[in-house]
């Protein structure tokens, strides 16, 4: 049986069900000190001055260091646009970092930043996209002339084609900002001897955090180690450079100790970049049949106070892949990135191909209404056919690979009862006690499997393939070594899988190391679901070339041809006489063995690395259906049902696909329906903790009801996709458009996200919006 | 200002002496190096720090240290057996792939140990309101219900072999 396919249970449980896990915060060093910033409580101010003497008669603190007295660079982020590493003159959200203190406790370290006095003379705030293009606007960077640091116009509006279509229509959007908030918050642990440094980090690309620091700090990259243990989450959010991985370092070369920090939940919420925050102009054009002629798209992306690379590239994905699964002959989009006194922006589980989603799925059903059309007939007009593929868009981003959107639906629509669902919803309409139904679509298209040479190289990385090594041991066992920073997606036992799958060699033979630069070859990271789709076809790559070598290696010993070893249950065997056959142990303990190998080959030479690059992103798909019910009387909304059918090509092990699409729907419906970080008028966050920003708990969400096609990656010999980002990509549509559907008897025709049982209780009492 | 405090955590007695205001949960990380208890929040959410206070779930993060003097905590690194075999509910966890990143598993365990104690088949009703104060970001809870329902199922904890689909 092949183990790739099959549902194994993770290598990585035992120590993180029994209390062996280590995080960041878990590793205790000996003369370790205490890291704890003071942080604007302003959104826009000028700083007047900082008084710290206070703060350095308190018991336990070591010392306390402003901008001034440390003088550093900025961190390393788009020229022209650099954070401050600490605030100088100005602050420019809640949140940001202004002073720093260390302590030999936490308690002390705290208690230090509450006697901090920091004059500020505040200015006028700009919260939002509109406030901060208004024409007098406050600026944030009074020498940029503009709130707006980057703006790509159309090249073509396509008029003419509006002008001329049976039915056209304006829908403005808004994508919510939100936070990822893995429960882990940010963490690191630096400690600069006389052998150099090393970080223990919370992060999810610790190469690419060694290169930058190393090149910030201008130390030799071999005297520079990150170690990313353990890590609770990251969703995106850890992939982005904060003042704590480049302070810890310079504070432990200044009192030669090790300098630890971890994050309060509170500090996480405005200093964590936070996602999404997007709002969008969208018309579309369409024929009587809902058959849509054209497509335009300006999409204004919110950078929060600093724009950095991450948060700069959120609109050219979400303009990228705006056109959907959808054949479209006119597209035109326009983005621009606005800075504002919020906390910063960056990517965010899926990272702007959600926003896109939402606009186009939300355009599909905006046709529907319009033509009084079921929602699944104006998609089924409108996809692009399964033989179409590669299918190229107006987009150079995005050259489709594979997909069958149509029979994604069908299979949809074989695992939910839709007829039903629709009777029940007519028939509940008159009966006050029963709640409101509504059931929304979203045929959803992503880009994912980072990616072709030069699309990491753009947010700032060394590059787009993954390394992987795999060296067999004496004994016949295999350890793979990989760039790829794993932080819950399993993929010690989905490279476990491929490799057994390639080598032959036992699953529990197989030992799988990521995060540590002074170990792994260097590597690029965990995001933008790429970890199969480039790191597994890596694993399987080294496989193949490890099992060629192996086959030498046998064949010699053997007196047989190469051509005819085969490889099987931990053997190597000569095709058609099993009995002349070497255990994978004896192959391996041979391959270090001068006197046993044949003449061109060097001991140890079962050992291979591969930096493993593809030639195009990937692009998982799918079909989901969200049942919402609403309560008459209360507003109280609620997911009953969610189908969901995924297509990311090969499935390496279902049990862990699910679980990420599970993940990633419940931060879609989180997204849909409950969270978002907001502002007051003066740029004070009104959702800073976990009690305002409704993150759902396990009854506030539904089971999910799961379903698969399989369209092949041609682009990996794998076949697979990705999965880590779709269920946060095709949910939001789907909820939002069931919650308009549940209110379409009473004229609505959108609501925006969060739908908010205020919202909708408003709309009950008001009849129509 | 320091107070002696001695604190009982899985079968071993902790003598010490501390700051009044330390927190339960530190001490058992900071003062005991028991690191398998996690913190999550500042606002007693999230649930990450659940332990066992005489058999009872609480939030570790909730209580003061003091308050705890005298007092018997279960941690997550007290759940497996001598002989160091899963209890059903960690067992569950594992076969029914309750956990992806693992920050707060501990803090479920520990909760569902507790659920489980009081009511030994719960509905999936009833999994998800006692679970309410434990967040998870990575899950979405379905397969931590799965894990529950599992261990209900399987008192003895009988694991299934790898690589058996089911
Ligand atoms: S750390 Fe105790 S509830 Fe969050
Ligand atoms: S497994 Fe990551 S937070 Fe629950």
């Amino acid at each position: 049986m092949s183990i790739v396919g099959t549902k194994v249970i993770r290598k990585e449980d035992p120590n993180l069900l029994t209390g062996r896990g280590q995080y960041v915060d878990d590793i205790q060093l000996t003369g370790m000190t205490h890291m704890a910033f003071v942080r604007s409580t302003e959104a826009h101010a000028l700083i007047k001055g900082i008084d710290v003497s206070a703060a350095l008669e308190c018991e336990g603190v070591i010392g306390a260091w402003t901008a001034a007295d440390l003088e550093l660079p900025p961190l390393p982020e788009v020229p022209g646009l650099e954070r401050p590493t600490l605030a100088t003159d100005k602050v420019r959200f809640v949140g940001e970092a202004v002073a720093v203190i260390v302590a030999e406790s936490k308690y002390a370290a705290a208690d230090g930043t509450e006697l901090v006095v920091v004059d500020y003379e505040p200015l006028e705030a700009v919260t939002n996209i509109e406030e901060a293009t208004a024409e007098d606007a406050p600026l944030l960077f009074e020498e940029l002339g503009s709130n707006t640091v980057a703006e790509v116009p159309s090249a073509d509006d396509h008029q003419s084609v509006f002008d001329s279509a049976p039915h056209t229509e304006k829908i403005k959007l808004i994508n919510n900002r939100c936070t990822a908030a893995p429960i882990e918050t940010s963490a690191c642990l630096a400690d600069y001897g006389p052998a150099g440094l090393t970080i223990w980090a919370s992060f999810q690309a610790p190469h690419h955090l060694r290169n930058r620091i190393s090149a910030w700090l201008g130390i030799p990259q071999d005297q520079c180690r990150v170690i990313t243990p353990d890590v609770g989450g990251g969703f995106g959010q850890k992939i982005n450079f904060t003042p704590e991985f480049f302070l810890a370092p310079v504070l432990s070369k200044i009192l030669n100790r090790p300098v630890k920090y971890s994050q309060t939940r509170s500090e996480a919420m405005t200093s964590m970049y936070h996602g999404r925050a997007q709002e969008q102009e969208v018309d579309i054009a369409f024929d009587n049949e809902g058959k849509i002629q054209a497509l335009r798209v300006f999409a204004s992306q919110d950078m929060g106070g600093y724009a950095i690379g991450t948060g700069m590239g959120m609109p050219v994905l979400t303009t990228a892949m705006s056109a959907g699964c959808y054949v479209i002959p006119n597209v035109s989009v326009a983005w621009r990135n606005v800075l504002t006194n919020t906390t910063p922006i960056a990517a965010y589980r899926g990272a702007g191909r959600p926003e896109a989603t939402y606009l186009i799925e939300r355009a599909m059903d905006h046709i529907a209404y319009k033509l009084e059309m079921d929602p699944t007939e104006v998609r089924r007009q409108n996809y692009i056919p399964k033989d179409d593929f590669p299918y190229a868009t107006h987009s150079e981003l995005a050259v489709y690979d594979s997909g069958n959107f149509e029979g994604a639906l069908d299979e949809l629509l074989e695992i939910m009862d839709y007829e039903s669902i629709r009777e029940e919803q007519v028939a509940n309409q008159d009966m006050p006690e029963k709640p409101l139904i509504g059931v929304g679509f979203s045929s959803w298209l992503e880009l994912a499997g980072f990616g072709p040479p030069g699309s990491l190289e753009g947010f700032g990385h060394l590059g787009s393939w993954e390394s992987v090594q795999i060296r067999i041991q004496p004994d016949g066992s295999a350890i793979i070594y990989t760039g790829a920073s794993p932080h819950g997606q399993g993929t010690v036992t989905t490279f476990a899988q491929i490799a057994s799958e390639y080598l032959g060699i036992e699953y529990d033979k197989i030992s799988v190391r990521h995060g540590d630069t002074a170990t792994i070859p260097q590597g690029i990271g965990t995001m933008g679901s790429r970890q199969v789709a480039v790191g597994g076809e890596g694993v399987k790559n080294a496989s193949i070339g490890i099992v060629q070598k192996a086959k030498s290696i046998a064949a010699h010993k053997l007196e047989a041809n190469p051509e005819d070893i085969e490889v099987k249950d931990g053997s190597l065997f000569v095709k058609g006489s099993p009995s002349k056959s070497l255990s994978w142990a004896e192959v391996a303990t041979f391959s270090f063995q001068r006197l046993e190998l044949p003449e061109d080959m060097d001991p140890g030479s079962l050992d291979e690395t591969i930096l493993q690059e593809v030639p195009n992103f990937s692009f998982p798909s799918g079909a989901y259906a969200c049942v919402i019910e609403i309560d008459k009387h209360t507003g109280d909304t609620r997911v009953r049902d969610i189908y969901l059918v995924d297509d990311c090509g090969t499935v390496i092990n279902p049990l862990l696909a699910e679980g990420q699409v599970h993940g990633g729907v419940a931060q879609g419906i989180a997204q849909a329906l409950y969270e978002e970080f907001s502002y007051d008028e003066n740029g004070q966050p009104t959702t800073a903790t976990f009690i305002d920003y409704l993150m759902p708990g396990a009854p506030d969400l539904p089971s999910y009801t799961s379903g698969r096609i399989n369209t092949p990656n041609p682009n990996n010999s794998l076949g697979a996709k990705g999965i880590g980002e779709s269920g946060s990509v095709g949910t939001p549509p789907a909820v939002i458009n069931a919650v308009v559907d549940a209110l379409r008897h009473l004229g609505v025709t959108h609501i925006d996200m969060p739908a908010t049982p205020q919202k909708i209780w408003k709309i009950l009492q008001g009849g129509t919006k | 200002m320091s107070y002696p405090t001695s604190i009982n955590i899985n079968g071993n007695r902790y003598d010490k002496s501390i700051d009044p205001r330390t927190l339960l949960v530190h001490f058992i990380r900071e003062e005991c190096g028991l690191t398998g208890t996690h913190i999550g929040c500042d606002t007693s959410n999230c649930g990450a720090c659940t332990v066992l206070l005489d058999g009872n779930a609480v939030k570790s993060c909730t209580v003061l240290a003091v308050q705890a003097n005298n007092h018997e905590i279960t941690t997550v690194e007290g759940l497996a057996n001598d002989d160091g075999s899963f209890t059903p509910v960690q067992e569950g966890f594992r076969q029914e792939h309750g956990l992806q990143c693992g920050y707060c598993t501990p803090g479920m365990l520990m909760a569902a140990t507790a659920l489980l104690d009081e009511i030994p088949n719960p509905s999936e009703q009833e999994i998800r309101e006692n679970l309410e104060g434990n967040l998870c970001r990575c899950t979405g809870y379905e397969m931590i219900v799965r894990s529950v329902q599992w261990a209900a199922q399987n008192p003895d904890g009988i694991p299934v072999q790898i690589g058996e689909s089911s």
